[in-house]
């Protein structure tokens, strides 16, 4: 069963803005080198973040990892925001701080990822150990890739969640491939769902093409955590349609995978899937489309004419206490008229 | 009036602090039923209850990076690292996550994490070394190292309280060896001020930690012989009172960096470098450190003895100096 009209819409709409808005920052705006740093896009996998964050509410926290836009947008980060980020724009979520994904904000509840992924993972059981000690009933959904799930962190982390049965659900975003890495070097198991079982929480592996099937399983985990029960281990199986960044051209991955998959283009289902069921007609599909554009657009040419941080701005913010001196990078003293009497 | 211990003076720290505050909470191995294995959350569990003295699998990593996630929702956590050796299996949580958070997207971490270090106990190269450095060279977090119970007691509570990560170096060799009168009366000692311990006018030392006694101890010596030391107590190392350290050498003219942690890389380099740039022109002899030796903490009586830096070692340096 779908659930209700608006959800459907509102899941198409993300789906498809998280695809414009990467579309954009890999093919055009890294391209033309107004975004200088890494790019990391979640083409073919928007159905993930997208099925699972658009249940929370506005208490409920996300740790979103690099291929999760859909997430961001979700929680209420703007188009704008987010490219004026990729920009290192004064006006990005990190005032130009932190590059591409690595976003966050409290305000929204949502946690900036590390690069060394898997880290979040501890965290997550952490803000959801917050939510089961002030007795408030939220719940955490933690994102990240099959290769996070070789690491100790991840591993640590879901033991503690376990132990202490914290609301969390952790979601898999199985796209095969831990940059040139394929599975079969990366676990000696079929399943990731199956570690599950070495911490006794429940879980399921699921179509992460079909957002649909991600929406079902995370409402299911979502209820059990609401509930007292614990964590789960939801696994998205996808595929990543792109290198592991804009300057990888993922030689390695054989084409025929390539093929395969974008005929299971999960924003080309749920439309088809949409329009069969009468929930949009294909002229409102049409148009949603023309308005993402339109946004898109919009939103680029704002965050291309953001300012840029002052250099200065450097040294502000590591700490709360700003009496807390960042040091120069050398001793001003030197310069002082005293020192050359 | 009783003398309270180091070791205690921690404990009521805390203790104040969870009373006070009912989103201070402890986490790590064997601090609930068996109160931590040096004591120091004896009695937590009847008191505060389980959620809050919470005992953990072995998950170094897993104790920072949960105790960050509570710190991001604004509750007040205390992990305990049950030997400061350990906190290397919590590096990168520590590192790149809390102490980017706030520079990164200006979220708090407002987190302490206890580790007891250093030597002098017999532990061997796991169970005695001081690791602060590491932490000292990651902006964003604040890293402490206190003397005396008086300290102690002040400066945990400043850490729980404190909006940025703070690292709590105890010194296990103090636990039940320093102990004093404490007020009654509640106190904090605020993080980043040094503490003159000694006054004197002829070679500052400057150090931290267990090592102020041995300065101290070195001082009581040398007076008789006219040589008068000022024993500098940095309590804390980041931020670090440049102000105390830097009035001391300017009045004395000779210094003594002395600390337990090894040679290279140790903290003696780093406030050599300060010292230099700063105030070269007060300057009446060569910045002398006296640290252990660039090895690992060897575990037999005479290794570990030859390899921690001695009140007598303070005594012959400083009698050179002073001929200088």
């Amino acid at each position: 069963m779908l659930p209700d009209k608006k959800v459907c819409r509102d899941m198409l709409y993300y789906m498809k803005l998280s695809r414009e808005i990467e579309t954009r920052i890999e093919r055009k705006l890294y391209r033309q080198g107004k975004i200088v740093g890494g790019v990391y896009v979640g083409r073919g996998q928007e159905a993930i973040s997208v099925g699972s964050s658009i249940q929370l509410g506005q208490d409920d926290c996300i740790c979103p990892s690099h291929r999760d836009m859909g997430a961001f947008l979700i929680r209420g980060l703007s188009p704008r925001e987010v490219l004026a980020q990729y920009m290192g724009k004064k006006t990005g979520v990190t005032r130009g701080k932190e590059a591409n994904m690595h976003m966050g904000d409290m305000r929204h509840k949502i946690v900036a990822f590390v690069s060394m992924l898997a880290d979040t993972v501890p965290v997550a059981a952490g803000i959801a150990l917050a939510y089961k000690m002030r007795r408030q009933r939220n719940v955490v959904l933690c994102y990240f890739g099959d290769g996070a799930t070789s690491r100790g962190d991840w591993h640590e982390g879901l033991n503690l969640a376990a132990v202490q049965k914290v609301p969390v659900v952790f979601l898999c975003n199985n796209n095969q491939y831990a940059y040139s890495t394929p599975l079969e070097k990366q676990m000696p198991i079929p399943d990731i769902s199956l570690r599950a079982r070495g911490y006794a929480m429940p879980g399921v592996s699921v179509d992460g093409n079909d957002v649909l099937a991600v929406h079902e399983a995370t409402r299911e985990a979502v209820e059990l955590a609401r509930n007292g029960g614990g964590p789960s281990l939801i696994e998205c199986k996808t595929f990543r349609m792109t290198g592991h960044s804009a300057h990888d051209d993922a030689r390695y991955v054989p084409k025929e995978l390539f093929e395969e998959w974008s005929r299971k283009d999960p924003i080309l289902r749920w439309e088809t899937r949409l329009i069969r069921d009468k929930v949009m007609s294909e002229g409102e599909v049409r148009g949603m489309a023309t308005r993402i554009t339109q946004e898109v657009d919009r939103a680029v040419s704002l965050a291309e004419s953001d300012p840029l941080p002052e250099p200065e701005e450097t040294l502000e913010g590591v700490y709360a206490d700003q009496s807390v001196e960042a040091p120069l990078a050398f001793a001003a003293s030197f310069f002082s008229p005293d020192r050359w009497r | 009036m009783a003398t309270t211990t180091y070791v205690e003076a921690i404990r009521q720290g805390l203790w104040e602090e969870m009373t006070r505050d009912e989103e201070v909470f402890v986490l790590g191995e064997d601090v609930g039923v068996y109160g931590g294995a040096f004591k120091v959350t004896a009695g937590f569990l009847d008191q505060f209850g389980e959620e809050r003295v919470m005992d953990t699998p072995l998950c170094e990593s897993a104790i920072v990076g949960a105790a960050i996630g509570a710190a991001l929702m604004g509750m007040r956590p205390v992990a305990e690292m049950q030997f400061a050796d350990f906190i290397s299996c919590a590096f990168d949580q520590i590192t790149n996550f809390a102490a980017k958070c706030r520079y990164r997207w200006g979220a708090g971490v407002p987190l302490v994490i206890r580790g007891p270090s250093g030597g002098g106990i017999h532990g061997g190269p796991f169970h005695s070394q001081n690791p602060e450095m590491y932490f000292v060279h990651t902006p964003g977090l604040k890293v402490v190292a206190p003397s005396t119970a008086y300290d102690a007691k002040g400066l945990i509570k400043s850490a729980v309280r404190d909006e940025d990560p703070v690292l709590f170096f105890e010194h296990k060799y103090l636990y039940r060896r320093v102990k004093e009168e404490l007020p009654s009366e509640e106190f904090l000692i605020p993080i980043g001020k040094a503490d003159v311990k000694r006054t004197g006018g002829d070679i500052s030392v400057i150090t931290y930690g267990a090592m102020v006694h041995n300065a101290l101890e070195a001082a009581g010596v040398l007076a008789a012989d006219g040589v008068e030391l000022e024993v500098v107590d940095l309590r804390t190392l980041v931020p670090l009172d440049k102000a105390t350290v830097l009035e001391s050498v300017k009045k004395t003219g000779k210094v003594i960096l002395l600390h337990e942690d090894t040679r290279t890389g140790g903290f003696a380099g780093e406030l050599a470098a300060v010292i230099a740039e700063e105030v070269f022109e007060y300057l009446d002899g060569p910045v002398m450190r006296i640290t252990a030796p660039d090895t690992p903490i060897p575990y037999s009586p005479p290794l570990e003895e030859f390899f921690l830096p001695k009140t007598s070692d303070v005594i012959r340096v400083a009698r050179h100096l002073a001929a200088y």
